[in-house]
């Protein structure tokens, strides 16, 4: 079986697409045989983050009912060996998605020798974002420094504690991790951004990385190339640390730190 | 310069109270939303226990379960009424 891991928020707009497109890059890139399934149906994005969006013939309510299989649904992504995209029906209705459906496309995948499975949710609580979560192993829970978004990280937390499988079969509990992004450390340091800290003392669950505010992640967007795969940016960097500790390793966070700019930054700008 | 630091002197430091509003509506909704269904059923039924004895009303026994890491507090508060007992 492989191991499925959701990105999801609560809130939209913080992250989530980003995170799912540079974390399944990252593990593939470390050698992962790795799947990232859109769940967003009828808003797909995945797709345009990943760059393969011409590309779509099939996506995953086709497979659900059966009208291809995910030989045929499945997307080879033109950066990595490893890596597929399956990406969500932009016509049908958010009901199309079963929870028979989605468990049948996850074991077929499992039997395929994908090693991780990443859930990009749609934002609210909704079917969607239920069904994104619901066979989840792991969560990745990405939240903004902003009260809106913590607030509805929280909600998304007492949902994956009470309506995933692992909830309701009384297994072990799905593994939580908390992603902070959009993290501006000199507006925390002026105090007029809460700090990772605050965010994880508040919602009490693991920090696996903090991802720096950046003018990249529209950059690689524009482009339709995941972040990760960004050269010289601190949110490659900080995406590759999140896969690094992913898989247990040691990592020290970076790009938390408020440093001042020099004189010669100052006069000249520069980013 | 004068001017940034004009800026930054007058700057509201709003980091700490949006840390304070979430701590308490975070702390409030996880009491609501993930209590287990049989709340409810026992906050009435110690009223009722409790009523035979004692003259208490159903807005004085809060039962309330909180979760610390890996161990769930269930704190049942029964305010007794103020006339002396004896």
């Amino acid at each position: 079986m492989a191991r499925v891991i959701v990105v999801t928020s609560g809130k939209g707009g913080v992250g989530k697409t980003t995170t799912s497109a540079s974390i399944s890059t990252g593990l593939a890139l470390r050698g992962y045989k790795t799947a990232v399934i859109d769940f967003d149906v009828g808003l797909r994005n995945l797709d345009l983050i990943m760059g393969c969006e011409r590309r779509v013939v099939y996506d995953l309510i086709n497979v659900v009912n059966g009208e291809a299989n995910l030989h045929q649904a499945l997307i080879k992504d033109k950066h990595c060996e490893n890596l597929f995209i399956l990406p969500a029906s932009q016509t049908r209705d958010k009901d199309a998605l079963t929870e028979e459906g989605v468990e049948k496309v996850l074991k077929e995948l499992g039997h395929m020798g994908f090693d991780y499975v990443i859930c990009d949710s749609p934002a609210g609580i909704e079917r969607g974002a239920v069904m994104a979560l619901t066979f989840a192993d792991e969560a990745i829970v990405v939240s903004n420094p902003e009260v809106s978004s913590v607030r509805d990280s929280d909600r998304i937390l007492g949902i994956l504690q009470s309506k995933s499988r692992r909830a309701m079969e009384g297994r072990e509990p799905v593994k939580e991790h908390l992603l902070v992004t959009r993290y501006s450390p000199k507006r925390v340091e002026d105090g007029e951004m809460l700090s990772y800290k605050d965010v994880q003392e508040l919602l009490r669950v693991p920090l696996i990385g903090v991802i720096p505010e950046s003018d990249d992640v529209l950059q690689a967007s524009n482009q339709g190339t995941p972040a990760i795969h960004l050269k010289d940016s601190d949110v490659a960097t900080a995406y590759q640390d999140v896969v690094a500790r992913f898989l247990d390793e040691d990592r020290p966070l970076r790009f938390v730190a408020y440093e001042k700019p020099g004189l010669l930054k100052r006069l000249f700008g520069g980013k | 310069m004068s001017l940034l630091s004009y800026f930054f002197g007058t700057k509201q430091k709003t980091a700490s109270v949006a840390k304070e509003r979430l701590s308490l509506i975070i702390a409030h909704e996880r009491g609501t939303n993930r209590a287990p269904d049989f709340l409810p059923e026992l906050q009435r039924e110690l009223i009722a226990v409790i009523s035979k004895y004692v003259n208490v009303g159903p807005d004085d026994i809060k039962v309330q379960l909180e979760k610390q890491d890996n161990c769930e507090i269930l704190e049942v508060n029964i305010t007794l009424p103020e006339q002396p007992q004896r």
